[in-house]
């Protein structure tokens, strides 16, 4: 019943930011049929009339006081950076827009 | 002396009959002599576990007053930030990082002065229930070596089962505590959801992700859910109350009075005769400890395992986003004239295994336009029912039971291939996430079928962590005057030469 | 082509749309403890949580959510009792979780409207806007661009990412459509950003610098022809980063489309860059297919109620409109509206304000601020706000000048001697013996003494040429170190040189 085509795979693969090769998507697209039967059960019992939860405390207004507290050092920060230049991070070309 | 209980430990640390470092180094020998055989360590640090020891006798010696457990080791779960130790997670796209800060369950286990013997094994991301999405390999059941440890924390129950550690920390998004300690005949509690820190624990899903104590006894898991839990404010879902008494509850090991409520839903068909077995003799042994039996049910839970397998990958999705090559972790195909994004698309295809690629996949749909009502939406809702249910049963039951999982452990391999299969192991342990509430598994024996440790899993309302506590150590004194020994002491040897 | 702006505005109403993004002040950032800092060293300014690292939570700033109710009720909106924040998911280095907690279809508040006047061929005319929602959210980092011709994003080799404003909150102002404005649609838009900045700015709750990037504005400008029912096809502006801008972007957007439209042609949904130098607007990549944000709730933090006593306790402590303020000042001070326009410009108003409430004469105070210490703080290319110098100080120096005990001269010397941090005006008095001379006795040594030494002009005085008493005057002043009270001397002089004195 539900199920998702090769081309969709690619194209949820694309918003992740996921390569994968044409073997993966053949597969995922196949295994997703059967997964995704077994989750749609929820809207069996998902009615209007249920309020969604998407959390399980019910905490409200949860604050901290503006107050500045120290931050790491730029060596800290920058300790995983595959690459650094000038203290910053050394990223590939940016595409798109500014 | 690695044997002995967290509590008998600290009680020879206390009476100076041992030190720390004795007692860390015993532990460091053990992990060297069964670890090959394991592999439940992604990393052992020597050297920092005898440092800290050392600065604990240091301590001690000057007659200063320390915690109940100080001294003690601990095998840490790698999805737990410690500083300047490698923190994998289980995934390639974190090898070699080191975190520039230490998670507030680390912060209080130092605070404790739990020595931390090193970082364990896990599914990648804790997506999985066998410890074989690792990316750095399996870890291996002590009891069987072909079976999985359970997962995600199969490192952590593993290591345990095999005395490399008497203490654990785990974490229970859907069950990555307590199915690890049911199949390898440990103890695993998940706390109530805010009632011990997330701060560093990396994010598999926000909402249902919970850290806590393993160890071998209720009471030693006891003294470690103290030494962790409270409210922390870099947290805005830790609850601001006082822990729950849990150490003194598993003292007490008192359930008279007590009303337990046996799930009809989470018990019977699919469920092994070894496994029902078990559960139905560890409910005369309460009956017989003055405990009240009845029968609960919560028509929802069959919904559980779809809602849970929308709203992880969903909030997975976008937790794991943030492992894109640019700041931390590893980079692929940065060549001249690559782009970031292509970049980023080939790291995260390289860096994450199949299980953490399918769920992210399946999150991205989830929450995408046009599907989102379908899928997140409902689940939600279903969240609502299954808390509902929980809610209805626990006004006619102090404390709710059921096996832990349906099986005792499987074999490596086995379900591999298999994802629905597999996800159909945390049947039992994931409505307890999905309404934010205890869980707890200890040892209830082993299956008659094939010997192996089936799990007793007590559940508790919110906050009323204490409840699971009673009623497991009521069962764990019972079971043990029955079995004149631990269960582990059951278990094959795994010495080199045996 | 080339059709002049009249030719759009007789054929087509415009319709505009406005988004304003506006960093908070607050000292702290949005969901960490990291300093806000504008112009701080690279990456100085960042901790687990704004760099995302692996296992890192968000808090919510208290004072963040604070300033946003307070915005809200100052643009009337409501403030809603349950909201939320959200993840929006998207790629982009700048951004490092990849997800920017934002607020989706919760936002804190709703449902406002500000009026704004602009002068019309028929006179002031009002122009109500009304705000769709305030909500919260966060900034993302900052990227260099390296390599390539202009430090532009395009042609780049790589760049390099600076945390610092990462996390910085955010408040996102969204109007709804505003129809109606005719040909007045560039100064509405123009005035409406106006009058938010100075509502922004009366609040204390951000800087409101466009030139450094706290107040950025986004344009949506789509025309119809006039008396069409169905709304056209809309351009998004971005980088339009000062008044006179917003007017520039929307007046030059209105005659793109129409020059589109005129043409058979059609005006394409996407987003536009603002350039400066040009006065026009360049494309940037088009919306090909919507992007699919996945917006769902923050887990990593809980609802926002606020509680209706606190909210009639920030309305409480809400100051005056600006534009009411402006007028009830411009009557009170009796101001013309050039000076007052020039005191709003020098940002002194307040100052002033503070100043006359202490005593000081409107008049006075407004020159000595807008004068010689707003000389002062140009020539030390400083704000005013920050020379050392307050209401206080300035207040003390016109009562001072007031009861003769300065002269306008010695009150500069005062001014400038309390701004390079001499201490207060009676210390600065004292320690530079500033005083003016009353003493007849010393005025008459002095008198005599210069006109011993200038017999000859005396001379010409006393036979009755009161011109030459000047340099005389002059004399006597340099004599007493300028301290003596010119007026004063003038009268010994001529009545010693047996002059009327009047
Ligand atoms: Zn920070």
């Amino acid at each position: 019943m539900s199920s998702l085509s090769r081309d969709e795979v690619a194209k949820l693969a694309g918003l992740a930011r996921i390569e994968m090769s044409e073997e993966e998507l053949v597969s995922l697209s196949k295994e997703f049929t059967v997964i995704l039967d077994a989750v749609a059960r929820v809207q069996e019992v998902a009615s209007a009339d249920v309020a969604p939860t998407s959390h399980p405390l019910s905490l409200r207004n949860v604050f901290r006081p503006d107050v500045v507290v120290p931050s790491l050092s730029p060596e800290q920060a920058l300790s995983g950076a595959p690459a650094q230049e000038e203290q910053r991070f050394r990223v590939p070309q940016i595409l798109g827009e500014e | 002396m690695i044997r002995s209980t967290a509590a008998q430990m600290a009680a020879k640390l206390a009476s100076g009959e041992t030190t720390s470092v004795t007692l860390t180094q015993a532990h460091l020998d053990r992990i060297n002599s069964v670890e090959d055989k394991v592999h439940a360590f992604l990393f052992v640090d020597e050297k920092g576990a005898l440092e800290q020891a050392a600065s604990v006798d240091a301590k001690r010696a000057k007659g200063e007053k320390l915690s109940p457990l100080a001294g003690v080791p601990l095998a840490l779960k790698d999805v737990l930030a410690q500083k300047n130790k490698p923190t994998t997670c289980g995934s390639k796209i974190l090898e070699g990082w080191l975190p520039p800060y230490d998670s507030t369950v680390v912060a209080n286990l130092k605070k404790n002065d739990i020595v931390i013997l090193g970082k364990t094994n896990m599914d990648e991301f804790a997506m999985g229930s066998s410890t074989e999405n690792s990316a750095y390999g399996p870890t291996h059941n002590p009891w069987d070596l072909s079976r999985i440890p359970g997962g995600s924390g199969g490192g952590s129950s593993a290591a345990l089962a095999s005395f490399e550690a008497p203490l654990a920390i785990g974490t229970d998004t859907g069950g990555s505590i307590r199915q690890p300690a049911a199949v390898t005949g440990t103890v695993g509690v998940k706390p109530t959801y805010g009632g011990v820190s997330r701060y560093g624990l990396v994010a598999f899903s926000s909402s249902l992700d919970q850290a806590g104590p393993c160890a071998r006894t209720v009471l030693d898991t006891a003294l470690l859910h103290e030494a962790i839990a409270g409210y922390d404010p870099k947290d805005a879902t830790s609850i601001n109350a006082p822990v729950p008494q849990v150490v003194q509850a598993a003292k007490d090991g008192n359930v008279k009075g007590m009303k337990i409520g046996v799930v009809k839903e989470l018990n019977g068909d699919g469920y092994q005769p070894g496994v029902r077995a078990r559960f139905e003799e560890a409910l005369e042994l309460l009956a017989k400890a003055g405990a009240e039996i009845v029968e609960v049910s919560t028509p929802n839970f069959e919904y559980a395992l779809a809602a849970y397998y929308l709203i992880a990958p969903s909030e997975a999705s976008s937790n794991l986003a943030r492992f894109d090559a640019m700041r931390y972790g590893l980079r692929v195909g940065d060549v001249d004239g690559a782009s970031a994004e292509a970049v980023m698309n080939l790291t995260r295809e390289v860096g994450f295994g199949k299980e953490v690629k399918r769920r992210i996949i399946l999150g991205t749909y989830a929450l995408s336009s046009g599907y989102y009502d379908a899928y997140y939406g409902s689940a939600q809702k279903v969240r609502t029912l299954i808390t509902q249910d929980f809610t209805q049963a626990f006004t006619k039951a102090d404390v709710l039971v059921s096996p832990t999982c349906p099986t005792t452990a499987f074999k490596i391999g086995e379900k591999a291939n298999d994802p629905l299969a597999m996800y159909l192991n945390d049947i039992a342990t994931i409505p307890v996430n999905l309404a934010g509430i205890g869980g707890m598994s200890l040892p209830a024996g082993l299956a008659d079928e094939d010997g192996l440790p089936v799990g007793f899993q007590i559940m508790s309302p919110v906050m009323k962590d204490e409840r699971m506590y009673s009623v497991g150590a009521a069962l764990e004194a019972a079971l043990l005057s029955q079995w004149g020994a631990p269960l582990l002491d059951r278990a094959p040897a795994l010495e080199a030469g045996k | 082509m080339s059709l002049t702006y009249d030719d759009v505005v007789a054929k087509y109403e415009p319709v505009l749309g406005l988004e304003v993004h506006v960093e908070l002040n607050t000292e702290s950032k949005m969901f960490c403890g990291c300093a806000t800092v504008f112009g701080a060293e690279p990456n100085t300014q960042t901790c687990p949580v704004c760099l995302a690292l692996p296992g890192a939570l968000p808090v919510v700033n208290e004072k963040a959510i604070e300033s946003t109710i307070k915005i809200g009720l100052a643009l009337n909106c409501s403030i809603a009792p349950f909201s939320r924040f959200a993840r929006k998911n998207y790629f982009y280095p700048d951004m490092p979780k990849n997800f920017q907690i934002s607020q989706y279809d919760e936002p804190i508040c709703v449902d406002g409207y500000i009026d704004v006047e602009i002068e019309t061929d028929e006179g002031p005319k009002k122009f109500r806007v009304e705000v769709e929602r305030v909500h919260m959210e966060e900034d993302t980092g900052k990227s260099l661009h390296v390599g390539g011709a202009t430090g532009r994003i395009h042609g780049a080799e790589y760049s390099l990412l600076d945390y610092n404003r990462a996390g910085i909150p955010l408040v996102e102002i969204v109007t709804k459509i505003v129809p109606g404005t005719g040909k007045y649609a560039p100064e509405v838009a123009k005035a409406y950003v106006a009058e938010l900045r100075d509502i922004l700015r009366s609040l204390g709750v951000s800087d409101v610098k466009m030139e450094q990037g706290s107040l950025r504005c986004d344009a949506n400008v789509s025309l119809r022809l006039i008396g069409a029912e169905k709304l056209g096809t809309r351009s998004e502006t971005k980088n339009v980063n000062s008044l006179r801008s917003v007017e520039r972007a929307v007046r030059g957007e209105m005659i793109r489309h129409a020059e589109l439209l005129n043409a058979g042609g059609r005006v394409v949904q996407e987003t536009r860059h603002f350039q400066e130098d040009t006065g026009l607007t360049r494309s940037g990549r088009s919306k090909e297919q919507a992007e699919d944000y996945r917006y769902f709730p923050e887990p990593d933090l809980v609802p926002v109620e606020p509680d209706a006593a606190w909210i009639e306790t920030l309305r409480a402590g809400l100051p005056e409109r600006p534009s009411i303020r402006r007028k009830r000042l411009q009557e009170a001070w009796a101001v013309p509206e050039k000076e007052m326009a020039a005191m709003i410009n020098a940002d002194v108003l307040d100052i002033v304000e503070e100043t006359v409430l202490l005593g000081a004469d409107p008049t006075k105070a407004r020159s000595w601020w807008l004068g010689e210490i707003s000389r002062i703080a140009n020539d030390k290319d400083v704000a005013i706000a920050d020379l050392a110098i307050t209401p206080k100080d300035v207040a003390e120096i016109v009562a001072l000048v007031n009861s003769g005990d300065l002269t306008d001269k010695l009150a500069r010397q005062v001014v400038e001697g309390v701004i390079s941090g001499e201490g207060k005006p009676s210390e600065v008095i004292a320690k530079r013996g500033i005083k003016v001379v009353n003493d007849d006795g010393a005025l008459m040594a002095a008198i005599e003494k210069v006109c011993a030494e200038q017999a000859e002009t005396a001379e010409k005085v006393r036979a009755g040429h009161i011109p030459a008493a000047g340099a005389l005057i002059g004399a006597v002043m340099k004599e007493t170190k300028g301290q003596a009270d010119a007026a004063r001397v003038r009268e010994l002089l001529l009545g010693h040189l047996g002059q009327p004195t009047s």
